[in-house]
């Protein structure tokens, strides 16, 4: 089984932090992710870096144009997480848009992940369409989970489809928006939150964008089953750096 | 072989929608109404009035005596550089402001490079009383200092785009991110064939005014509908998709499209995308452009600020992929020669961007019975500075 299938089954509200590969520094993509693990964080998002990225706001496109100037490309990520596997256990998941992976191969990519041990990617721009016609057997066959988004404005029939050929989680995207740290949720977020909730979806749902604290991120696993921070724990490495990560985390949970 | 888009939104391989799920109802709220609106009575009715009220359609179709003397051919130039506000852009502008009004919109967003695009929506925006904000780099903001002065006037606010190389591509990215801030009031006026489908696909239509006038216009003058060849720019590629559109399926007129090579195809400074380009995906777009192996986009260069865009529209990408039409790099000297040229020549001084087309008769051969319709899409007035420093005037 998938490693994040099996984490979806754990009896607890998961955890999961976003961060740019290659950042602050090219080498510190393994050094974070095993001080999030150490930290207790349950899957971690690792961001392949794009010129472009649309759906970002100001700290993640920040952090990903110095990523790229760091040198930072999937080959280098690749090789980074080479053997990543001998010492972390808990699933892995790459967000990335879509070009560089159209550029490296999807199939190229989609093995490459899984020789490493990825289990899932999540790309923003891939029309679901296109990947349930041309992407979806490669990705099967290499094991991997794709990752489907939902906003406040998906209708519930697009929102039933999307959970159909999901197999791991939905992402809920908190509201309409890019990317980008809040200290808090009103009550049209709160709406949405229930209304999906009793959609009696069948795969879980992550929520994501507008996550920054224990207060949001509470609030957020209310009702789904996780939280993925992005923006907020970005911010926090540009600012405190590698080693004082398990401070951010002991602060959220 | 068809050249117009199939029902999925694809140019052949290119096209589509790779768009954030955030995206996702905008874009399809435009998919499923732009054809029934742009089909309705009052619509046209609306959009052919302001075309020939407002903007001055139809615009003339002038044979250039003397330039067509000079290289012994037949040249005529579709005047666009006459349309209000001085380039072919507010074709475009019009029609999609009447779609978003429809829509039921009342914020207008935009992205602008040179500032031509920006004017021409703020233009549109202060005709119709709806609130504008252009995204515009920091970059072109200082170096395009009187166009910004124009829409701030036309009542625009203009956002500087902080972020990346801080130029057209950036404003693009912040245009689609303030739409995905802004999905249910807000209507997104893309300035070219590019974007999600159906963007390429509606702006070609709002554009493919300046082939249908050709048209008419070459049967009162050589007694035929169809030229030899159809010469434009090519950026985006707006205006040569507006002049190529009705001929795509006419075999016997030749396309030609004009990309600026900036300082050399080889140079690293250029912006010739059907030469450096791949396929990939840009702006929610599958077509080609200009990247690294890696996938990151790279900044072109050209002189012409219009031109100055690392991708081209799907259309192009297929009319260039099935040669369709013939692709061909100018450099900035060779179109600021042809724009004093022409100047000279006729009195007309041309955009930057339309200096590029006229650069051809250097570089091309032409039979002395040739018909040639070349699709002058601006005026030169904004590229003044550029001028004056170009040739120390």
């Amino acid at each position: 089984m998938n490693r994040i299938n099996q984490k979806l089954q754990e009896d607890k509200k998961l955890l999961s932090i976003y961060f740019t590969a290659g950042y602050p520094q090219l080498n510190d993509t393994v050094s974070v992710i095993q001080n999030l693990e150490n930290s207790g964080v349950d899957f971690i998002e690792i961001g392949l870096p794009f010129s472009d990225p649309l759906a970002d706001g100001p700290t993640i496109q920040a952090s990903s144009t110095t990523a790229l100037d760091n040198g930072m490309t999937s080959e280098v990520l690749f090789s980074q997480l080479k053997d990543i596997r001998k010492t972390v256990t808990i699933p892995l998941i790459i967000m990335g848009y879509f070009n560089p992976i159209m550029q490296y191969g999807v199939e190229a990519f989609c093995k490459k992940c899984a020789e490493i041990g990825i289990d899932g990617l999540i790309i923003p721009d891939l029309p679901v369409l296109d990947y349930n016609e041309n992407y979806k057997a490669i990705f099967e066959k290499y094991g991997l989970i794709n990752v489907f988004l939902i906003t406040p404005q998906t209708s519930e029939e697009r929102i039933r489809f999307i959970d159909s050929i999901s197999n791991g989680f939905i992402y809920m995207v908190s509201s309409a928006g890019v990317t980008g740290a809040k200290n808090s949720f009103g009550n049209a977020q709160k709406d949405y939150f229930n209304r999906i909730a009793e959609m009696n979806l069948k795969v879980p749902q992550v929520i994501g964008f507008g996550i920054s604290n224990a207060a949001t991120f509470q609030m957020a696993t209310s009702k789904a089953k996780g939280a993925i921070i992005g923006s907020a724990f970005v911010k926090y490495l540009t600012e405190n750096g590698v080693n004082s990560i398990s401070k951010f985390i002991t602060e959220i949970r | 072989m068809s050249y117009f888009v199939d029902e999925n939104g694809y140019y052949g391989k290119f096209g589509g929608a790779y768009i954030p799920e955030m995206l996702y109802p905008n874009v399809e709220e435009l998919r499923q109404n732009y054809l029934k609106i742009m089909q309705e009575e009052s619509f046209k009715k609306e959009f052919d009035s302001l075309l020939k009220e407002y903007v001055g359609r139809p615009t003339p179709l002038y044979f250039a005596k003397r330039l067509s003397e000079k290289y012994n051919t037949k040249i005529y130039l579709k005047r666009e550089d006459l349309c209000h506000t001085g380039a072919h852009k507010v074709n475009n502008t019009i029609g999609q402001i009447l779609m978003a009004k429809k829509l039921g919109k009342n914020r207008i967003i935009a992205e602008t490079g040179a500032g031509q695009h920006g004017v021409a929506t703020a233009t549109v925006c202060a005709l119709m009383g709806m609130e504008c904000i252009v995204y515009m780099g920091e970059i072109d903001i200082a170096r395009q200092a009187p166009n910004v002065a124009r829409m701030k006037m036309l009542g625009a606010t203009v956002v500087p785009a902080l972020s990346g190389s801080r130029t057209l591509k950036d404003a693009t990215n912040e245009a689609i991110r303030d739409w995905i801030n802004n999905p249910v009031d807000t209507h997104y006026i893309i300035g070219s064939v590019v974007g999600p489908h159906p963007y390429p696909d509606m702006v070609a239509r709002f554009q493919s005014v300046i082939s249908e006038e050709i048209k008419w216009q070459l049967m009162e003058k050589e007694g035929k509908e169809n030229p030899d060849y159809v010469i434009a720019c090519v950026g985006g590629g707006s205006n040569a998709a507006g002049a190529f559109y009705h001929y795509l399926d006419e075999k016997e007129v030749g396309l030609i499209a004009v990309e600026a090579a900036g300082l050399g195809v080889d140079s690293g400074e250029s912006a010739a995308t059907s030469v450096l380009g791949n396929e990939g995906v840009i702006h929610g777009s599958k077509t080609l452009l200009m990247q690294t192996k890696d996938g990151q986009i790279t900044e072109p260069y050209s002189i012409s600020a219009g031109l100055d865009y690392p991708g081209v529209g799907p259309l192009h990408a297929h009319l260039c992929e099935s040669k369709r039409a013939e692709f061909v790099s100018i450099t900035d000297d060779e179109a600021m020669q042809a724009g004093l040229e022409l100047s000279e020549l006729e009195g007309i001084i041309p955009a930057i961007e339309s200096s590029h087309a006229l650069a051809i008769f250097k570089t091309k051969n032409f039979k002395k019975e040739d018909v040639i319709v070349l699709n002058l899409s601006g005026r030169g007035d904004k590229d003044l500075d550029t001028y004056i420093k170009y040739f120390k005037l």
